[in-house]
């Protein structure tokens, strides 16, 4: 964390995209002039293919940020488009209105009906804009919740895709009260009477995220990022700089990998070479078959033994010392708790 | 004001948030009180009325009877998980600062003779933050309340989740959460107080769940900040935005109690829901669920 140098893997990054540009450049050329252009453009894939190995082979936290809010990436609608049939979408929360950057469903996973709910975010600028970049109002989580409420009434399983940077911050959203819906929904998913299977897809962007991702499994891709602020938000706070999100990046230990290892996500599914959008028929097939693994293995857990589960799971996490009382007042010896996080 | 609390280990708090002297000035109106004034005011300012923010420790002191308080995990504190720049530097100065272990002082006492389960956050210390220890103390005590059968009492005083644990941090917005759940489930009451100020994933976690929400007047509530919303919307937002009488008229808490007042009224509601009472037989868990 002390390192303030930009990490090599970022001149890699303005590498490629200057050779991106030069090769879309010549193609167009080629296209409108009908003349070859293979002798020139050869050596340049060949260099910006050797560009992409270095940079994926082993992507620095900052560049795994990147490839989660990498606008090609799968969205909620490719998902559930092609994980799910006889999607039948729901509509409001029955309070105030629609909210359209979150999504609420009836669908068939493998034959089997189930409640979808996700953080539906655009494909380009119009849809993003309609869909308000996949940040919810109170409304958008109301809806979560009253979806997953008719899934506990029907005993179907709820399947969430998370992908938002965060939980919308405006005035109106604070006034229909922003955080009580968020913590109504997180409350209410510790105990909700169905199996429920999280995947984080892209941004995992704290409360906004977690409002409906608290699950029986938590799936992530591995180049999706879960956080508790946004690193250009903890940059701002830490060190009144936001340019140096990356460093924060690195610190805030964000990645999939991390997670795994902080107990926080319970599998990571691996996707293609350079990110899910480079292939988005297998990250589809990871996403999947894990579903349908993780699914199968809940609807076997009786109710009870699957409620008692999520709450000690979560109850699980973190990491504290704790010291006993009389150790207390020397404040000597701290010793690990055992059995935390 | 009362000083009867007294903890084995950090003792009573150094009061540093205003200069030492005989004479104290409002950050407000700017007036200049005689401290010990203020002090038997229980710091709220006798001129303009502005609440001063209390320490958790004097928080417990002017809410709970005398001598009741009982404390618990007072040795359980936070670690660094994520090996984060400065955060062992910054616990230690906000340690040395608060006199005490973290954010959070819970434990058991009585409220006008009413037994209860008690948790005051303190903004002194590192901006109230809920990081692992105070996740973990807020949920102990929602579970001593389940298991005890009695009512739970939380004053808020928090800028949101410590940025410093990165996701754990977050998740103990799920691990307070999930345990309240559990009181709710059981039929126990849970009052949530909101001091100045309580925001980000304190409000999007157990202070928003309480039955009964209380904020005492001019206290800041609200989940995004000022800033990061002004730069949204990109527009200046009215100065009573956020603050406990906004958020009453928005219909987001159920009452303004100013501090002078604040303790009998947590009587009178505990009068309401804080009676023992035989559960019944249909909501009590099931075996499976017992530890």
């Amino acid at each position: 964390m002390t390192e303030r140098t930009p990490s090599p893997a970022v001149d890699l990054d303005r590498q490629l995209a200057d050779l991106e540009q030069e090769i879309e450049r010549l193609r167009k050329r080629s296209r409108e002039q009908s003349v070859s252009v293979d002798a020139e453009l050869g050596p340049l894939l060949e260099r910006a293919d050797h560009l992409r190995v270095q940079i994926y082979t082993n992507p620095s936290p900052w560049h795994i940020v990147q490839l989660a809010r990498q606008s090609q990436r799968p969205r909620l609608l490719d998902f559930v488009g092609t994980l799910c049939s006889d999607v039948m979408e729901l509509h409001g929360d029955r309070l105030y209105r629609d909210d359209p950057a979150l999504l609420a469903a009836l669908a068939r996973f493998e034959g089997q009906p189930v409640v979808v709910i996700g953080h539906n975010k655009g494909k380009d600028t119009k849809e993003n804009i309609a869909r308000n970049f996949g940040m919810p109002y109170p409304e958008g989580y109301r809806k979560a919740l009253r979806a997953m409420r008719l899934a506990e009434k029907f005993r179907y399983p709820v399947i969430s895709f998370v992908d938002t940077p965060g939980a919308y911050p405006g005035d109106e959203a604070e006034e229909r009260g922003q955080a009580e819906a968020i913590a109504r929904n997180i409350q209410e998913m510790s105990r909700l009477r169905v199996p429920l299977v999280v995947v984080i897809t892209g941004e995992g962007g704290s409360g906004g995220a977690l409002a409906i991702a608290v699950g029986d499994v938590v799936l992530m891709l591995q180049y999706a990022v879960y956080t508790v602020i946004s690193p250009e938000g903890c940059a701002a706070i830490l060190w009144h700089d936001a340019s140096r999100a990356r460093d924060a990046a690195e610190a805030l230990k964000l990645t999939a990998q991390d997670l795994q290892t902080l107990g926080v996500v319970d599998e990571v599914l691996p996707e293609p070479f350079g990110g899910a959008h480079r292939d988005p028929d297998a990250t589809f097939a990871a996403v999947r078959e894990a579903l349908g693994r993780h699914l199968q293995a809940l609807r076997e857990v009786p109710i009870e033994i699957l409620l008692d589960r999520r709450y000690k799971k979560y109850r699980r996490m973190g990491r504290i010392l704790e010291q006993s009382e009389q150790s207390a007042q020397s404040s000597q010896s701290p010793r690990p708790l055992a059995g935390d996080g | 004001m009362l000083n009867w609390l007294r903890r084995p280990k950090y003792g009573s708090l150094e009061r540093r948030e205003m200069p030492a002297g005989i004479w104290a000035k409002c950050p407000r109106c700017r007036n200049l009180i005689y401290r010990k004034e203020l002090e038997r005011n229980l710091k709220v300012c006798p001129k303009c009325a502005y609440h001063h923010r209390l320490t958790a420790v004097e928080r417990l002191e002017i809410t709970l009877d005398e001598n009741s308080f009982r404390e618990y995990d007072a040795g359980l504190t936070s670690t660094d998980p994520l090996g984060f720049e400065n955060y062992p530097a910054k616990l230690s100065e906000a340690r040395a600062k608060t006199d005490q272990a973290e954010a959070v002082i819970t434990g058991e006492g009585t409220i006008d003779g009413s037994q209860t389960i008690i948790g005051a956050l303190d903004f002194h210390f590192m901006g109230g933050s809920m990081g692992s220890a105070v996740g973990e103390k807020v949920a102990r005590a929602a579970e001593r309340s389940y298991e005890q059968r009695l009512p739970l009492v939380i004053f808020s005083a928090s800028g949101g989740a410590r940025m410093q644990e990165g996701v754990l941090s977050l998740m103990q917005l799920a691990k307070t959460s999930a345990a309240i759940g559990r009181i709710h489930d059981a039929g126990l009451p849970y009052l949530s107080v909101m001091c100045d100020p309580t925001t980000g994933g304190v409000t999007a976690s157990f202070a928003f769940l309480g039955d009964v929400i209380l904020a005492e007047p001019g206290a800041l509530i609200g989940f995004a900040g000022r800033r990061v919303i002004e730069q949204t919307i990109r527009r200046k937002l009215p100065d009573d935005f956020q603050t406990a009488e906004f958020c009453l008229q928005k219909g987001l808490i159920d009452m303004v109690v100013p501090r002078t007042e604040m303790r009998s009224a947590l009587a009178r509601l505990l009068a309401f829901v804080g009676a023992p009472r035989v559960l019944p037989a249909a909501i009590e868990p099931a075996p499976a669920a017992q530890p």
